[in-house]
């Protein structure tokens, strides 16, 4: 057993590491407050290979193995959680499928702008308002065979990415006869007519990471953009997600980590009683304990990804990773505000960010109830 | 044509300096305590550019010191170099500013056909900025210094603009050339993890002094600098005053009786 990184991943870390540094961290307070999106940082992305973590290079991707992968959004969400979110369900669940199940003309068509940032982003869509961890039973948006055509209708909400995409992975009725071989990938572009995309809505946190209601109204694509077989979506949808999974347990890791930081470094400057904070064992607790869970959590994300890279089954470990890492990541984050005093309930210190950021990774790609009853169902296999 | 990026590994702008019994150490909180020389990204990038932008056939990253360079060195091929040598030998350690000039200078002759070697404007460790100019003094060439832009390029000259401290000069050489660039020259990009790939598979090799004919001295026994004595600047010391008055005219009052006192004004 070795739990060193090797050294491509080493390197991998320190230059995405000093990426964030320089091009992200300090532009998370803007990009929280006025919800831009830091298009400028994410164009240099691009060369890097962030925007093609899994893609393969022969499409123009920086084809990284799964541990990597999960470094580059762990050190993007030490930066700024909003940019790394949108880089993770481009990468993970939007793209993931495409390379999985996507036909070689699909890749063709849409990996290497994809991958490389000379387009936009991508975006997958599964929720909508009657639908979210209960996909099978809820999807109502439909795609209806016309011709050469599919005809799609419906509304989805909580699409990530929807305003910034180029390409939308959705997931609709083909069968309206329900059941687990009902559902269906189709690949829409973002400028196809129909596709409406509402104001972004407004949230807790994550604020540069636009998040929207679409509405698809007679969207017409060509019959080729299936992705995968017809009726597989379900079925494709739960591994991307087992993958993405893996992703926001490293997104909250890193949070974390810059929560940590930033709680580690106000202790040794603030001083009550004679004495810097980091002095007093009550906050020495609070850091030593966050320390402690943060690596705990890192360990887990590396061990599912890890479990990924061998081609073994993750599902249970995917879920475990991110079930333990969000949770940590929350508790950690709150605990960095306590560290700050009252400073940590204001906006003029960054772990207020922090905390409202980390609040999504306990619900976002299936909530911590839906982990623990993914984890339960495979022990109780 | 050839190009050649001279690059060193120096410890990272982060990295806390220590010095204890006149030994010099230094650790960096990022775990990376040492990197590219961060005035030699710009030569590399510009290097880089003269291989996309002026049909430069190989951009060699070369580096001396010992085999931890070859991470700088790798470095410069994860951005885009086509080729790196290390050059390392326990008869080069000490070398002062011209040894290593020779140094340079025989390297690059092995290399052979270069029509333009890159320097970075000085080295974060040394802050000398002197080894463009005699590098170029020991091949003969021309040093072209503080170079911010490379206008143009033809088949035996090269047209450069040079940051100097009153404005800008543009001037016109004979290839080949050695030019040491500022950071207005360009942006470095980052290094690609396809570029890491390929950098982390790359054989670096390294020449011996047996493989060059350095022509003088080096090596400490030939160093004209002596680094007997290393110690750490001393803390600055001061102290703070408040200044107390009935009111803000009395405060001012005596403010400036002070500092004309401490002869300030």
């Amino acid at each position: 057993m070795n739990f060193e990184l090797n050294d491509e991943q080493q390197a991998f870390r320190h230059v995405v590491h000093e990426f964030v540094a320089r091009e992200v961290k300090p532009l998370a307070r803007h990009t929280d407050e006025t919800g831009e999106f830091n298009w400028t940082a994410v164009r240099k992305m691009g060369p890097l290979g962030l925007l093609g973590l899994e893609v393969p290079e022969a499409y123009g991707g920086a084809a990284v193995d799964p541990i990597s992968a999960a470094i580059a959004i762990e050190e993007l969400a030490w930066g700024c959680a909003s940019t790394a979110l949108a880089v993770s369900a481009h990468n993970g669940l939007a793209l993931g499928p495409v390379v999985a199940y996507g036909t070689e003309a699909q890749k063709e068509a849409w990996l290497p702008k994809l991958a490389t940032g000379e387009g936009r982003l991508a975006a997958l869509s599964l929720t909508e308002p009657g639908a979210g961890s209960d996909l099978q039973g809820g999807v109502r948006t439909t795609a209806v065979k016309q011709g050469q055509e599919w005809v799609i209708n419906g509304s989805k909400m909580w699409m990530t990415n929807a305003s910034i995409a180029d390409l939308m992975v959705v997931l609709v009725r083909t069968d309206p006869g329900g059941g687990s071989k009902s559902l269906s990938h189709i690949l829409v572009p973002a400028d196809t007519p129909g596709v409406i995309i509402a104001p972004a809505e407004k949230k807790m946190g994550l604020n540069g990471s636009p998040t929207h209601a679409v509405t698809f109204e007679n969207v017409r694509v060509p019959l080729e953009n299936l992705l995968g077989a017809e009726g597989r979506g379900l079925q494709q949808t739960l591994s991307t997600l087992d993958s993405g999974r893996i992703s926001i347990g490293a997104l909250a890791v890193g949070i974390a980590q810059a929560a940590y930081e930033a709680a580690l470094k106000y202790a040794h400057e603030r001083y009550t009683f004679g004495k810097p904070i980091a002095q007093h064992q009550a906050v020495q607790w609070m850091l030593a304990d966050a320390v402690t869970e943060i690596q705990a959590a890192r360990l887990m994300v590396y061990w599912a990804a890890a479990r990924k890279a061998s081609g073994a089954r993750y599902t249970q470990e995917a879920a475990m990773a991110k079930l333990f890492a969000t949770e940590v990541s929350e508790r950690v984050c709150r605990n960095a505000i306590q560290v700050h005093g009252g400073y940590g309930y204001s906006r003029e210190f960054e772990v207020e960010r922090m905390y409202r950021d980390t609040r999504l990774m306990t619900i976002g790609e299936g909530t911590s109830e839906i982990q623990r009853l993914v984890i339960a169902r495979a022990i109780g296999r | 044509m050839k190009v050649v990026v001279c690059t060193k590994q120096t410890p990272s702008t982060t990295a806390v300096f220590s010095i204890k019994n006149g030994i010099v150490s230094w650790d960096d909180p990022g775990g990376k305590p040492n990197v590219v020389n961060p005035w030699d990204e710009y030569a590399i990038e510009e290097g880089i550019r003269l291989k996309e932008n002026h049909g430069a056939s190989d951009v060699i990253a070369l580096a001396i010191g010992g085999e931890e360079s070859k991470e700088a060195l790798k470095t410069a091929l994860a951005m885009g170099c086509t080729g790196a040598i290390l050059v390392s030998d326990d008869a080069f350690a000490g070398s002062d500013a011209v040894g290593s000039a020779r140094i340079w200078a025989a390297a690059i002759n092995k290399i052979g056909d270069a029509k333009i070697v890159i320097f970075g404007k000085l080295t974060i460790d040394d802050n000398m900025g002197v080894a463009a100019m005699m590098t170029a003094r020991k091949l003969g060439w021309t040093p072209l210094t503080f170079v911010s832009a490379i206008k143009s390029i033809s088949a035996d000259s090269i047209t450069v603009e040079r940051l100097l401290d009153d404005g800008k000069e543009t001037v016109t050489a004979p290839l080949p050339v050695v030019i040491s660039v500022v950071k207005e020259i360009n942006e470095p990009r980052y290094p690609s993890f396809m570029g890491i790939r390929k950098a982390n598979r790359a054989e670096i090799p390294v020449w011996k002094a047996a493989d060059l004919s350095v022509n003088g001295g080096t090596g400490a026994a030939a160093s004209k600098v002596d680094w007997s004595h290393i110690f750490a600047i001393p803390p600055r010391v001061g102290s703070v005053e408040m200044i107390e008055g009935d009111s803000i005219a009395e405060q001012v009052k005596i403010l400036v009786d002070k500092l004309f006192e401490e002869k300030v004004i």
